[in-house]
């Protein structure tokens, strides 16, 4: 795939590679036993050690440690026996103890790889340096007083995974893939809720460029991009940005960047002289982290079917397209809406492409239009396989379908009771179908005459005609079968 | 009745001789008399008489029921203010009980008073406190000499008999060589054995809990009340507590005493050397034999505590910045000169010295060099013992390099100070525990400790050894 930007003067390579933090799904923080509900009141989830209180000491979470190590299994990384938590020193108000507990030298996690999916169906790996754990800081709010900064510790000491790739990436497009992807495996895992309007999906890109062939150039870091929509603005940018300083002869200056969304710009985040010097050393607070084999093949138990091999699947047995099968496994909601639909139903088998269609366009369509996720949708997996059975056996046509598709979705009826209570079973009975017909071609006798003189075109009108007659109910293949016999 | 060992008193407690009310009431009269020690940072006689009281209905086989004891003030104590020592913290209140002051309330224990200390326990004086400098109570007339430090209030209460014990915190020896200074029992448990949840933090791998106590069974009875597991801090240690009294045997016969040739420094005054040696000879009385032993990385001691300890300390004292809690300067017209003017005024210069010292070696640059290396020096410090204990039980040592000195004596020259330390830090970076035990006298008839070192978690067989020096002292 060509990803090279044209500039004025030479053609360019955009270099990425990101650094993910995902908030772990863990009903407590990482070091205390506060909540970590989202929304609540500013600081009433704030524990003694949150709030680093003189000789307060952190105890490390068990489970955040597990959906560490899951999420490390889901990336096909190296999971370190051995891991240290380093403390990061820096002051910020939000940031209570001075320090920030994460992993340096020692992460939990190793190299791994994600793969990525494109729509002409090729893939390519992304691979991953390393997945650490480390504290979230708390906020700081400007907004409440003109005059006063307020500090809210609710989200201090949430547990966050970063998840660091190495520079694979080649265009915002890229990037934008990468995410959807890596956010679709943690949530497949259950080890994130991939909620990124609500901070729990954060990325932050490491970005240069270069001539092909070249050694990569310097890098800027955009911190803190909490969209997909953003990341790739960003990237574009940023991409641009660089380009235009290195077509002039300019250097790009190393820096750390924020994306202003609402101009769509990049610009630097702070100056050189208030670079940081972390101090990181292990934390002598805690011990380190030594992990058994035995709970790692205890949580290898726990991993669920994740997209890569879910899509496999939908390949090799239901004979699904590479496209169809990305889609429907991207969102782990859909997809395990498809595997039920084909669970209670295990007759439409040779009929999945049907239910992948019908859930892709239009369950997703009226879903959208309702603002409703796949997990509310009022029409279960049950009853849009009887649908699509009812279609499959002639039951009911195409068109009626759709009808009985939206009153499902109003009334959450199955769709046997709808076709029943309103009559719409499709009329397959041939004499029943003769009947409609004789009545037609009878009313009709002018046109008759016209046909048969060569205005063959009017078929459309008795096919029309005894469709109306039938209330739309007669099977369209045999109308036509038995309506060409009659005007022979 | 004299009310100078807890094993006397808690009979008399426990006899109904005596209330627990009346009985503090002594104490805070002992207290009162001997407010010219400055002992204490926080003492409020009406809330001891209060808290007497409700002892005196508890039951009567609580094991320090009735026991005045002072708190270093580093210990977070839920009805009582904790300042460290420090201006920073002089407005905080805790509204929790460290988990080792909780134990010892648990057994009916009385609080007497937040015991004065170097500020953040980085001395070796008492004289870098917020709150004033604590005398030696053994100070000859007309003189004023420091009761040594951090624990310098604890240990000098204890001395003035003003309670019958005191904890204290011991991160390079203040436990131990204030204890020797003020002519008390200070003993540091091995590092894990008390919980430090609750307890100011200076340096998180050497800080440890431990008592003063005026005899060697007294503090027997408080190291048992004090030590135990706390899921709570991930560096305690899941072991069983001795009775340490109940063990307690004098008998030293077959011991094998470890004396280590490394801890012969010049510099040295003859009278500890002449104190050590009284004591060697002693324990050979005593039917215990002597080993000259080696610890050949001793001398790295003092130069890496001095890295290890400000390092983790810097670090530890981040989280006084004004935001959340504690002293904030008034001047502020950002977030920068908030905290710039705030630990500015807040922190005292020893401390202030300690943070940049620990901000230096943690540097990018200058990790590796300092505070990379120290941490392998210290694994090696670590080993020697080990290596040792394989050949004796325990290690003879003096305390300190010298007899206590006049307060403002080595205030402006910071090496000298640390220096102090130089008998007590090996033993804090190997984690070992160390206890301190009166023995003789200067010339000046000041008082003088011998120190005592054993294995991880073998604190038994310093308590024993210490039993005999005690009884055999006079």
């Amino acid at each position: 795939m060509n990803n090279l930007i044209k500039g004025t003067k030479f053609e360019w390579e955009t270099i990425i590679g990101l650094e993910i933090h995902a908030q772990v799904k863990s009903n407590s923080k990482l070091f205390s036993s506060s909540s970590t509900k989202f929304g609540s009141k500013p600081n009433s989830q704030v524990s003694l050690f949150d709030a680093a209180m003189p000789g307060m000491l952190p105890v490390i979470n068990e489970f955040c440690i597990k959906q560490a190590i899951k999420t490390g299994i889901g990336l096909k990384a190296k999971i370190n026996h051995y891991s240290v938590f380093d403390r990061k020193n820096y002051f910020y108000a939000d940031l209570p103890q001075g320090y920030q507990i994460s992993q340096y030298k020692h992460p939990i996690v190793g190299e791994g790889v994600v793969t990525i999916d494109f729509s002409n169906g090729e893939s390519k790996d992304i691979r991953i340096v390393r997945l650490h754990l480390e504290q979230d800081a708390g906020k700081s709010l400007h907004d409440q007083n003109p005059a006063k900064t307020y500090v809210d510790l609710n989200r201090s000491g949430v547990a966050l995974m970063e998840i660091v790739s190495e520079p694979d990436l080649r265009s915002a497009e890229e990037a934008a893939l990468y995410i959807t992807k890596l956010r679709s495996i943690l949530m497949y895992l259950d080890v994130c809720d991939g909620n990124m309007q609500e901070g729990s999906l954060r990325a932050d890109v490491n970005i240069s460029v270069r001539k092909p062939g070249e050694n990569y150039g310097t890098r800027c870091e955009i911190k803190n991009l909490n969209s997909i929509k953003f990341i790739k603005q960003a990237i574009e940018f940023e991409a641009k940005r660089q380009i235009g300083i290195l077509e002039e002869e300019g250097e790009i200056e190393q820096n750390t960047l924020l994306f202003d969304s609402l101009i769509g710009k990049t610009r630097p985040m702070r100056n050189k002289e208030e670079a940081h010097d972390y101090r990181y050393f292990p934390d002598p607070d805690l011990l380190p982290l030594e992990i058994e084999d035995n709970l790692i093949q205890s949580l290898v138990k726990e991993i669920p079917e994740l997209p890569d091999e879910r899509k496999k699947r939908y390949i090799n047995d239901f004979h699904l397209s590479n496209y169809d099968s990305s889609v429907l496994t991207s969102e782990k909601q859909t997809s395990d809406y498809f595997d039920k639909v084909l669970e209670v139903h295990n007759d439409l088998k040779g009929s999945a492409k049907l239910v992948a269609n019908w859930i892709t366009s239009e369950l997703f369509a009226i879903l959208k239009k309702h603002s409703l996720d796949i997990l509310q949708s009022p029409i279960s997996p049950e009853h849009l396989g009887s649908l699509i059975k009812l279609i499959s056996s002639d039951k009911i046509s195409g068109k009626i379908a759709k009808e009985v598709f939206e009153e499902m979705f109003q009334s959450k009826e199955s769709p046997e009771k709808i076709v029943k209570e309103k009559d719409l079973i499709q009329v397959t009975d041939t004499k029943e179908i003769e009947v409609i017909i004789e009545k037609i071609l009878n009313d009709n006798q002018d046109k008759v005459k016209d046909f048969k003189e060569g205005k063959t075109k009017l078929l459309g009108f008795f096919v029309g005609q005894a469709m109306k007659e039938s209330k739309g109910k007669a099977n369209p293949k045999k109308l036509n079968q038995i309506l060409l016999n009659k005007l022979k | 009745m004299e009310f100078s060992s807890i094993t006397e008193t808690l009979k008399t407690i426990r006899s109904k001789k005596i209330s627990v009310e009346e009985l503090s009431k002594i104490f805070i009269k002992r207290i009162k008399d001997n407010k010219n020690l400055n002992a204490f940072i926080y003492f409020n006689e009406e809330n001891i008489i209060e808290k007497s009281r409700e002892i005196d209905k508890l039951n009567n086989n609580l094991f320090l029921k009735g026991i005045p004891l002072a708190i270093k003030d580093l210990f977070c104590t839920k009805n009582m203010p904790t300042t460290a020592g420090s201006k920073i913290l002089s407005n905080f209140h805790p509204t929790y009980e460290s988990f080792v002051t909780q134990k010892l309330l648990n057994q009916g224990s009385v609080f007497v008073g937040k015991a004065n200390c170097d500020e953040f326990a980085m001395g070796s004086s008492t004289t870098t406190s917020f709150f004033g400098n604590t005398i030696n109570p053994a100070s000859p007339q007309g003189k004023q000499l420091v009761p040594g430090g951090s624990s310098g209030g604890s240990a000098a209460a204890v001395a003035a008999k003003l309670c019958l014990g005191a904890t204290g915190t011991d991160t390079g020896g203040s436990i131990r060589q204030p204890a020797s200074f003020c002519g008390v029992v200070g003993m540091k448990p091995t590092y894990g054995l008390c919980s430090r949840w609750g307890i100011v933090a200076f340096a998180s791998s050497l800080d440890q809990a431990g008592i003063f106590a005026n005899s060697i069974e007294d503090a027997s009875i408080l190291m048992k009340e004090i030590a135990g597991y706390d899921s709570n801090d991930s560096t305690s240690a899941k072991t069983i507590i001795p009775d340490y009294y109940k063990n307690l045997n004098r008998d030293v016969r077959g011991k094998i005493i470890g004396v280590p040739k490394e801890y012969t420094l010049p510099g040295i005054s003859d009278e500890i050397n002449t104190v050590w040696e009284d004591a060697i000879k002693l324990f050979e009385k005593g039917g215990a034999k002597i080993k000259k032993i080696s610890l050949p990385h001793t001398k790295y001691a003092l130069p890496t505590y001095y890295i290890i300890a400000p390092a983790e300390a810097s670090s530890n004292l981040a989280r006084y910045d004004g935001v959340k809690y504690g002293f904030r300067s008034n001047e502020k017209n950002s977030l920068d000169e908030m905290y710039e003017l705030t630990r500015s005024e807040g922190f005292g210069k020893e401390v202030k010295r300690r943070i940049l010292i620990g901000t230096y070696v943690l540097s990018a640059g200058y990790y590796d060099a300092y505070y990379l290396k120290a941490q392998k020096v210290r694994k090696l410090i670590a080993d020697d013992f080990t290596i040792a204990f394989k050949d004796c039980d325990f290690i003879l040592t003096p305390t300190t390099p010298s007899q206590a000195f006049q307060i403002g004596e080595k205030e402006e020259d910071p090496i000298k100070m640390y220096l102090n330390d130089i008998f007590t830090v090996p033993a804090s970076l190997a984690g070992i525990p160390g206890i301190s035990v009166p023995f003789g006298k200067s010339k000046e008839q000041l008082p003088l400790g011998i120190q005592l070192l054993s294995k991880h978690f073998d604190e038994q067989t310093i308590l024993n050894a210490g039993f005999y020096l005690e009884k055999n002292n006079e």
